[in-house]
């Protein structure tokens, strides 16, 4: 019964802190852009950086 | 749309924020050219792609105007078109709601869903009191906060004497929330906080894949808006100009459009004369003389010099607002299937209340105590919901037009992926259709030196020819020479200087029936003449079209011999010289012999065969009539889309038919189980859920169904 004290708010932080996570990504647009996030990965960045 | 705000501040000059549409990226190739190399040109700050809408937001000197972007990037081999900030900005909003909703109804599930566990693994006395209060903490507010679109709805359903799917699943989750908190607060054995927050996600995540089918069918959309002017040079009264936005034009002010840009709204002419490329409207390619008291169109582009025109319709009102309207029509069509599944749901949702009720009474009477009664009427209430069939015909024709719409073909009404499932027989005409309907040069007579004076000229010139030119040359992987003092005179052609020589594009001194330019260098003359090939994949579309059962044939208007000439390169039948009428004719002729006629065709003549043909295709060149009647566009020189769109439509009916199956026999099977008594709640919410999520998922196997 005490490890519940611990636990349950323990496991509701954690749910919180994904769900913030969620929202801030959301906020910063990276869910703008799936299909160039696919792509993206494919770019070479040898010769130089990207801008 | 809105891409990461990039990192502006570099110390020194404030910068600007333009976007563009670019429909032509295609791959990772594409995004890394244009974030690498346009920052490379002077002004340009950096360059951000977002490859999902097809857009670039360029970060820039404010000093650089929307042309020399334009230029810039279609010197990289891209067509762009500057866009407004954000012309769809309400969608996305909804959008980001539901998912916001769908990520906190995720949220609650999975904490609700832990505590439930350890209930019905047996846990007794207090920790079960103590579990159901934390449930009942986290379930209410996450209720409130994800099930507003659902209770939003309901209520204005409600509101209007009318009832749609989200009223019983608002009086089911709402219900089953009220009768866990009484629970709880009695100390009572169940809650079904669990089962209302499942009930939510689950519904959440198909509206929410739902939503972002629409949004991507709607890309295309904004890229045709994208083409219309973004503002105009208002003249005010005492002579002095400004520069007002698109949409804060209004008819009667009087505009005045300098050479090369494009028209923001529809107007009149008042005075000068000029050339302008109309080829969004009439899909003529040829530049079209205009005079004072001529009508011109939003999207059209000046090529000549500056006139003034007075405005009759602006923004919504413009004629490329109708289209761009018409094809978004394509998201919330009215098909037949659709219809059916529309009065069916219309019709059930009394039925779901109705049985609902006569479970609690019939429980009632039958003695089980009005806890257990409402148990039941619950889980009848949840698991009738007929969401499996009001989502059966719109998410299979979503994901068809969207996957569709990747290979270049606007589906501009759902009932039409079904008509086009029936065709048989295809017509097609010949300019423009099975032709490109462009001029293209023959450029073999020309040396090294010359194609790079050539290019250098006619990347510098507006007019058609000098474009169609660029394109076969850049396509060619020619480099433009540098021409110093470009000047350009409306109907002669453009000249310049390149190493201290004179060169020009110029009209032939000889006329001559086909279109042709003089390309001079010094004294040296070369004529370039221009021709209209057939479509690069016209006989492959032609046989896929015979693999699926429909003949194809060619019914023209065009004179005899080169009707034939492609009729007999492509190896169907042909017709030549027929008239409007005749082609009405023709398609009436088929229809009452019991064939079901495809027509596709670009030109005003086909205008009534599009409309009278059992389903019509127009590329995306045509006139704006031919667009209107038409049930379909496809985009790009390609003809493959009108096959394809054959081949998804008849797979999409296939899904339609499986999805309705399937809704009618899950109710069929669960409404009498939960009627028995023999569902709970929770139960019911998942196998609710379920329906509606293989129905969606059934309907997404459409989506590489235009490979």
């Amino acid at each position: 019964m005490t490890g519940l004290t611990f636990l349950i708010p323990i496991a509701l932080l954690m749910g919180a802190a994904g769900l913030a996570a969620f929202f801030w990504a959301m906020r910063s647009g990276q869910y703008e852009d799936m299909d160039g996030a696919a792509h993206r990965i494919l770019i070479d960045e040898e010769d130089e950086a990207n801008p | 749309m809105n891409a990461p705000q990039l990192s502006i501040d570099r110390g020194e000059t404030p910068t600007k924020g333009t976007r563009f549409t670019v429909p032509g990226m295609r791959c990772a190739g594409c995004i890394a050219k244009i974030e690498r190399e346009l920052p490379k040109t002077d002004g340009i700050v950096a360059a951000r792609v977002n490859f999902s809408s097809k857009r670039v937001a360029i970060e820039h000197d404010p000093a650089i105007g929307e042309d020399a972007l334009t230029d810039a990037l279609l010197k990289l081999g891209f067509e762009a078109r500057p866009i407004d900030e954000n012309p769809l900005g309400t969608e996305a909003a909804e959008r980001k709601q539901l998912t916001r909703a769908l990520g906190v109804a995720g949220f609650g599930m999975m904490n609700v869903m832990l505590l439930s566990v350890s209930i019905w693994s047996g846990a007794e006395g207090f920790t079960r009191e103590l579990f159901h209060w934390l449930s009942a903490l986290i379930a209410m507010p996450v209720i409130a906060y994800s099930g507003r679109p659902f209770f939003s709805s309901a209520w204005m359903a409600l509101k209007y004497r009318r009832t749609n799917m989200d009223v019983p699943i608002s009086i089911g989750v709402i219900l089953a929330t009220a009768l866990s908190l009484y629970e709880t607060i009695t100390g009572g054995e169940h809650a079904y906080f669990e089962s209302a927050v499942m009930l939510l996600f689950f519904l959440l995540a198909g509206r929410a894949l739902d939503a972002e089918m629409r949004t991507r069918t709607r890309a295309g959309i904004g890229a045709l808006l994208g083409r219309m002017g973004k503002s105009a040079s208002v003249i005010a009264p005492d002579g002095s100009t400004r520069r007002v936005p698109a949409n804060a034009l209004e008819p009667g002010m009087l505009v005045l459009v300098a050479a090369g840009e494009a028209l923001a709204a529809d107007g009149e002419i008042e005075e000068g004369r000029t050339t302008i490329d109309n080829s969004m409207l009439t899909g003529e390619s040829a530049p079209e003389s205009v005079g004072e008291g001529a009508v011109v169109h939003a999207g059209a582009i000046n090529l000549g010099s500056p006139f003034r025109m007075r405005l009759t319709r602006t923004a919504d009102d413009t004629a490329i607002a109708e289209i761009a309207r018409l094809m978004d029509e394509a998201g919330q069509s009215r098909s037949t299937y659709v219809r059916i599944a529309d009065r069916a749901s219309r019709a059930y949702a009394p039925i779901v209340h109705t049985l609902a009720a006569l479970a609690f009474v019939g429980w009632m009477i039958a003695g089980a105590g009005w806890h257990q009664s409402l148990v039941i009427a619950i889980a009848v209430l949840i698991i009738t919901c007929p969401c499996a069939m009001g989502l059966a015909v719109p998410t299979a024709q979503v994901v068809a037009s969207g996957a569709l719409l990747k290979r270049g073909l606007l589906v501009k009404d759902g009932s039409a992926l079904e008509r086009l499932a029936e065709v048989d027989v295809a017509l097609f005409d010949k300019t423009g259709t099975l032709t490109l309907g462009e001029p293209r040069p023959d450029i073999g007579a020309l040396n090294a030196t010359e194609r790079k004076v050539a290019l250098g000229l006619a990347q510098s010139s507006r007019h058609p020819l000098s474009q169609g030119l660029a394109k076969r040359l850049l396509d060619e992987g020619v480099e433009p020479a540098a021409i110093v003092s470009v000047e350009e005179i409306s109907g002669q052609g453009v000249s310049g200087e390149c190493a201290g020589v004179r060169v020009a594009l110029e009209r032939p001194e000889i006329e001559t029936d086909r279109l042709a330019v003089t390309l001079k260098i010094g004294t040296e003359q070369t004529t370039l003449t221009f021709e209209d090939p057939l479509r690069p994949d016209a006989s492959r579309t032609l046989a896929m079209l015979r693999g699926e059962n429909i003949e194809a044939s060619i019914l023209s208007g065009d004179r005899n011999a080169p009707v034939e000439e492609i009729a007999n390169q492509l190896g169907i039948p042909a017709r030549a010289e027929a008239s409007p009428h005749d082609k009405l004719a023709t398609l009436e002729a088929l229809r009452d012999s019991g064939r079901y006629p495809l027509m596709v065709g670009d030109g005003l003549n086909d205008g009534p065969a599009l409309a009278a043909a059992h389903a019509s295709i127009a590329p995306g060149t045509a006139s704006d009539a031919s667009q209107q009647a038409a049930d379909a566009v496809f985009i790009g020189e390609k003809l493959m889309p009108v096959a394809l769109a054959v081949r998804v439509a008849k797979r999409t009916m296939v899904i339609v038919r499986q999805n309705f199956g399937f809704a009618i026999g899950y109710n069929a099977l669960a409404v009498p189980l939960a009627l028995f008594g023999f569902v709970t709640p929770l139960i019911a919410a998942i196998a609710m859920s379920l329906s509606s999520l293989v129905v969606v998922a059934n309907s997404l196997r459409l989506a590489g169904s235009a490979k």
